[in-house]
């Protein structure tokens, strides 16, 4: 599965987010992406792609944090 | 048995006697499912029969798990044990403790770390296992067991004082932290109860303990489970981040 698209579902999972509204320009901001949420999304993350998601700062997108999950990998 | 009529799911750790079992019983007699924990095998069997009794007098589904819950894989085993077997996770009781008391200059570290060990990092250890639990259910209920001895002090139990005060700590932090997610957080400080812990205390102590208590008697278990299960439910939705004593006016 490509990493937008586990991103994706453990965001719709998690915040019952509309799927069409999580792209790679799509800002945390502008989808009401908390610091909860962000938590959420880590551990989810950590478990399904088996990495260390760390502290990263700058993440200002989905995109980015696609990113910064596939340089881990 | 399968109930249809379930409140949702408690678990309730050190629940095999004392104040957690008794909190078990209370939180299924108001209806809950209830998970009891204890810290090992040796006592599994024991706890399992206690499960299988407040199954039969309530009419809920019970289940027993050992676990040590300063081991934090063992803590996250426990709640996904639970949540497995129950189905859900609605309500936390942070309940296992142990107590190493003397006076500091006779205090091993050893001592410190073992009480400071269960009763924090225990704890913490559950609360995060469950915390993603409920964040996921957008509700639940975390009801952290601190002590009268963590809001005063105690000499002799620099360690459980230690523990205790950090419950507090944790408890505050914690519902802060979950608020959003519809979570609340609360911690029960008990003063002196009969239990196995207190019965450790000779006469004399006893007696001089029940002289400060306002009511001048012991509490029971069933007195702090009374305040435990009011914070389980429905009516409680509005407290959170706070420290509620049951310890007959010890503490004013």
């Amino acid at each position: 599965m490509a990493t937008i698209d586990t991103v994706r579902e453990v965001l719709v999972e998690n915040l019952d987010l509309d799927p069409e509204a999580i792209t790679e320009e799509a800002t945390i901001e502008s989808l009401g992406i908390d610091s909860l949420d962000m938590a959420e999304l880590t551990c989810e993350i950590e478990e399904r792609c088996d990495i260390d998601f760390g502290e990263p700062a700058g993440l200002a997108t989905i995109g980015d944090i696609v990113a910064h999950i596939d340089s881990l990998q | 048995m399968e109930s249809m009529e379930t409140k949702g799911v408690a678990l309730v750790t050190g629940s095999g006697r004392g104040i957690g079992l008794a909190c078990a019983r209370e939180l299924a007699r108001r209806g809950f499912d209830v998970c009891l924990n204890c810290s090992s095998a040796v006592s599994l069997e024991r706890t399992a029969g206690a499960a299988e009794a407040i199954a039969q007098e309530f009419g809920v589904r019970a289940h027993a798990v050992a676990a040590d819950v300063s081991d934090a894989d063992a803590a996250k085993a426990m709640v996904d044990e639970a949540v497995q077997t129950l189905g859900r996770l609605d309500v936390l009781v942070n309940n296992a403790g142990i107590t190493r008391d003397g006076l500091i200059a006779r205090m091993n570290p050893e001592d410190f770390d073992a009480v400071v060990d269960v009763n924090l990092n225990g704890t913490f250890n559950c609360c995060k296992a469950a915390a993603k639990v409920m964040m996921k259910q957008r509700s639940g209920r975390i009801i952290n067991m601190s002590s009268v001895v963590g809001v005063a002090g105690n000499a002799g139990q620099v360690n459980y004082a230690a523990s205790k005060a950090g419950v507090i700590g944790i408890t505050k932090s914690l519902a802060k932290e979950l608020a959003r997610r519809s979570i609340t957080v609360n911690a029960v400080a008990p003063g002196f109860i009969s239990t196995d812990m207190t019965d450790a205390l000779t006469e004399e102590q006893r007696e001089a303990i029940a002289g400060r208590i306002g009511l001048g008697r012991f509490g029971e278990a069933e007195d702090v489970a009374a305040l435990v299960g009011f914070l389980a439910s429905p009516e409680a939705a509005y407290i959170t981040g706070q420290v509620i004593s049951v310890d007959g006016g010890l503490a004013i």
